[in-house]
């Protein structure tokens, strides 16, 4: 009878320690949550890609479709997401295989697609850190082209093409003629790559306990850097000319389809959807929390986000365009005086024509000899760039002209650093909550170790990122792993949780947790409107891109017209690679959904029950997160029997 | 007799002169083609070119042959130039000293001029690019290397923080971890104290409730 008691009481005791460990972590304030999820959906995208969408599509017009998109599709797929972690409170693996076993599919594909995008997104980290190291020397290294060996002139590289261009593409990346030549590791770069991934493993070893005071700085610091340049940029000269090309609405843009596509499929990458982390994210949030409201001020904060970032960017642009067009007037006017001989300073701008017309009436020969550029401010302001064009050469040839350029350069880098960090937490924690929730780490090995080996085995495999070909497979898993997966992968969410988990089932469990149903609103996008906007955005996306075969810019100094990039296709084993990357997350839904289903006929009715009861029902959940879980609950009642009736 | 004397004399200076003048020609082979910018370097504080600077420019050039020569005999009226503009651009020519009608080849003056480029830019203030001798390319200067890029040295300190910040976060957790196992056994051990007194007291309800509520009060304070 003693042993027995002993027994029990060790088996309670045992109980208590297992469910105070297995207790799931929970944020320390709401703050920190909204930080976190706000830094997520804020990243690299909103600084630059949306201006430069805004820009080739019409300037302010395209806020339109943008605001259209974000209300119909955008606003719908994020309360869901977040509503759905928060009542099922597991990660996706686990919040889809509840729904039904079928749909596990569905959680695998985005936990895949998070490590997948995780992989190149920490490089170009990587990137944002290696430039952040370089601007602490004066001058900046990529003002000025480096000399060649017998110093009579500079680099040819660099003297054909720009200095900025050169040290992005040689100095940095090294950069192949072609993807097939991979070149070796560019130390530099696996440097600055272990740098990434350790600050990102910094920032995760105690989950989201660590991650919710990073969140502090890395979220609020790009607004705070924003403001700063958006005040110097309003002092540029050149700047209102930029701002009014940006905000210039053209109303014809909005006639073309491809316009309405790209606005759809900003606004759903830039919130960051389907990758998991948002459910990860809410599903350690306490149960009555009102996701709606949470829901509507990160999509509001993230667009918002995105037309602040477009004012500053845009007006440094118009000081850059309003500097090269200073040049090449001046470089015009310095041939015709040495060619004429006139007096230094005779010609200004402003008689510029003046002195054109007289000179071409008397030497035209001499004067059609010298080649002048026509110079035209609207030219340089249409040279538009998006991506790590922007932010590496068209930003960083804007800042070599700011006085102080040191302390502009570190303050941009440091921006870029916490969007891209912030966005990162989300990743891996879609990579990381649904293997903790599954428990397939082994019992021995505590999250810190597990934690450890994952951030070691992505930053062995984002070594291909470093290699001299990196930046073009770096732009080939953008192009193929971020877009048509997610996609897919928001479509089944929407229908597993509307047709399968039952939108009245799903209203009640937001009435339980926010104390109100949703409204007409929500009803209306989330059964019809937002399904078939999906659909119809990534049926006309994959239209799109499958009507040509795909070509990539190289960087080939032996380029006829170099320094244009030299447009090549992709060759056949790499195309093959595209189209599986984009595939195969894709497959996973139905192979899960088929394997799942082969497994229940094969088993039989008996094993059947017995997966039933163990894929908990979405309520078994429900006390994980109260201080008495349910199996201490047990525990005491027990032990409260056993002794009285001893 | 010295009428005539005066008049040859007249008649050389003048055949000389002109026979110089020719020598300096725009375009000529072994002359290169100078270049001021002075408004452009200097701005407000730009000097104007007249008589006297083209003095100190030829004394200049005297200066640099006698330095590549490391002879003595150059002079400021060996250097002839001619073709002013008013970009402020001419053309010179370096006469032999020892044969006024020769010129020196153009290859001995640019290896003249590279030499003492510094020194004759600094005497007017400008630089390789505001004061420019055609077809005389400059050495550029090649900009200080350090021994340690400074990349590296940002790179090494950001890298030292982040795994200080890494170790004590680790050791802070796993500290914690082992202290919570500790305080976990002790408490059994406890419990082993009151269970070897069980038999003595009998299984009985006494010691069944006592354990009863010590579990109880266990369970309040670890959760």
């Amino acid at each position: 009878m003693g042993d027995d008691k002993k027994e029990v009481k060790r088996k309670v005791s045992g109980d208590e320690a297992a469910s105070a460990s297995e207790e799931r972590p929970k944020w320390n304030s709401k703050t920190q949550y909204m930080l976190t999820c706000i830094g997520f959906a804020v990243g690299l995208g909103n600084v630059w890609r949306f201006p430069y969408l805004c820009q080739i599509y019409g300037g302010g017009a395209f806020l339109i479709p943008y605001l259209i998109a974000l209300a119909i599709q955008g606003l719908p797929l994020l309360y869901l997401e977040l509503a759905i972690g928060q009542r099922l409170r597991m990660g996706s693996i686990g919040v889809w295989n509840s729904i039904s076993p079928y749909l596990g599919g569905v959680g695998m594909a985005s936990m895949m697609v998070s490590l997948l995008v995780g992989m190149f997104y920490n490089s170009i980290v990587a990137w944002v850190m290696w430039y952040f190291f370089h601007s602490f020397q004066d001058p900046l290294p990529w003002a000025y082209c480096p000399l060649n060996e017998n110093r009579t002139g500079y680099v040819k590289e660099c003297e054909d093409s720009t200095s900025v261009n050169y040290f992005w593409y040689r100095e940095t990346l090294n950069i192949s003629p072609r993807v097939e030549i991979s070149g070796s590791l560019q130390w530099g770069m696996v440097l600055s790559l272990l740098c990434a991934w350790a600050v990102v493993y910094l920032c995760f070893i105690r989950g989201i306990e660590t991650i919710g005071k990073a969140v502090y700085i890395t979220s609020t610091f790009p607004y705070v850097v924003l403001t700063i340049f958006l005040v110097r940029a309003m002092t540029l000269p050149g700047a209102t000319v930029g701002l009014t090309y940006l905000f210039t609405p053209d109303w014809e843009t909005l006639k073309n389809p491809k316009v309405w596509l790209d606005a759809a499929t900003q606004i759903f990458f830039s919130l960051s959807l389907a990758f998991g982390g948002l459910i990860a994210f809410s599903s350690y949030n306490p149960e009555k929390n009102n996701c709606e409201r949470d829901a509507v001020i990160v999509g509001c904060i993230n667009s918002a986000t995105s037309i602040y970032a477009a004012i500053p960017i845009f007006a440094i642009l118009g000081f850059k365009a309003q500097t090269n067009y200073n040049t090449c007037v001046d470089r015009n006017i310095l041939s015709l005086t040495n060619a004429f001989d006139i007096g230094e300073h005779n010609i200004t701008s402003e008689n510029y024509n003046d002195w054109l017309f007289s000179l071409n009436t008397t030497d035209p020969d001499i004067v059609s000899d010298l080649e002048l550029r026509t110079c035209e401010l609207q030219t340089f302001l249409d040279q538009s760039a998006s991506g790590t064009g922007l932010a590496f050469i068209v930003f960083t040839e804007a800042v070599i002209e700011m006085p102080g350029s040191q302390v502009w350069a570190v303050l941009f880098f440091v921006m870029l650093f916490s969007l891209g960090l912030s966005s990162m937490f989300g990743n891996l924690e879609g990579v990381l909550t649904p293997l903790l929730d599954l428990k397939l780490v082994p019992k021995w090995m505590p999250k810190e170790i597990f934690t450890a080996l994952i951030c070691v085995i992505c930053f062995a495999m984002a070594l291909i990122f470093t290699l001299r070909s990196g930046n073009y497979w770096l732009e080939i898993f953008n192009s193929y792993v971020g877009s048509v997966p997610l996609l897919v992968i928001a479509f089944f969410e929407l229908i597993a949780v509307v047709y399968v988990y039952g939108i009245n089932r799903f209203n009640d469990d937001i009435l339980f947790m926010t104390g109100k149903k949703p409204n007409w609103y929500w009803q209306a996008c989330w059964r019809v409107i937002s399904p078939l906007t999906l659909l119809l955005v990534l049926v006309a996306y994959v239209v799109v891109q499958a009507q040509q075969r795909p070509k990539y810019p190289a960087w080939n100094p032996e380029y006829v017209d170099f320094p244009e990039t030299d447009l090549q296709f992709y060759p056949d084993w790499v195309f093959a690679v595209c189209v599986l990357l984009a595939a195969v997350p894709c497959l996973l839904i139905p192979l899960v959904a088929a394997y799942k289903l082969v497994q229940r006929m094969c088993l039989g009715s008996r094993n059947l029950q017995e997966q039933e009861r163990h894929h908990a029902n979405p309520y078994s959940n429900q006390g994980s997160y109260s201080n008495q879980g349910p199996s201490s609950n047990h525990g005491s009642h027990s032990n409260r029997g056993f002794s009285h009736d001893v | 007799m010295s009428a005539r004397l005066l008049f040859a004399l007249c008649l050389a200076l003048t055949w000389t002169s002109v026979l110089m003048q020719d020598l300096c020609t725009e375009g000529a082979s072994d002359g290169y083609k100078v270049r001021l910018s002075i408004k452009t370097a200097l701005g407000d504080h730009a000097y104007e070119w007249n008589e006297s600077e083209m003095f100190l420019f030829k004394a200049n050039l005297a200066y640099a042959m006698r330095r590549h020569f490391n002879m003595q005999t150059y002079n400021v009226s060996n250097i002839i130039v001619c073709d002013e503009t008013p970009r402020v651009s001419f053309w010179f020519v370096v006469a032999n000293p020892a044969d006024t009608s020769q010129l020196i080849p153009g290859g001995e003056v640019e290896e003249a001029v590279r030499k003492s480029r510094n020194r004759i830019n600094n005497a007017f203030l400008l630089t390789d690019q505001t004061l420019q001798f055609l077809g005389i390319a400059p050495t550029l200067a090649t900009t200080v290397i350090p021994n340690t890029p400074p990349w590296l040295i940002a790179f090494i300190v950001v890298i030292c923080v982040v795994s200080a910040g890494i170790l004590a976060l680790l050791v802070s957790t796993f500290m914690k971890k082992i202290r919570k196992e500790k305080g976990v056994l002790e408490e059994e051990k406890l419990e082993n104290v009151y269970e070897n007194g069980i038999p003595r007291d009998g299984p009985e309800g006494k010691a069944g409730s006592l354990n009863g509520g010590f579990m109880e009060d266990e369970r309040h304070t670890q959760l």
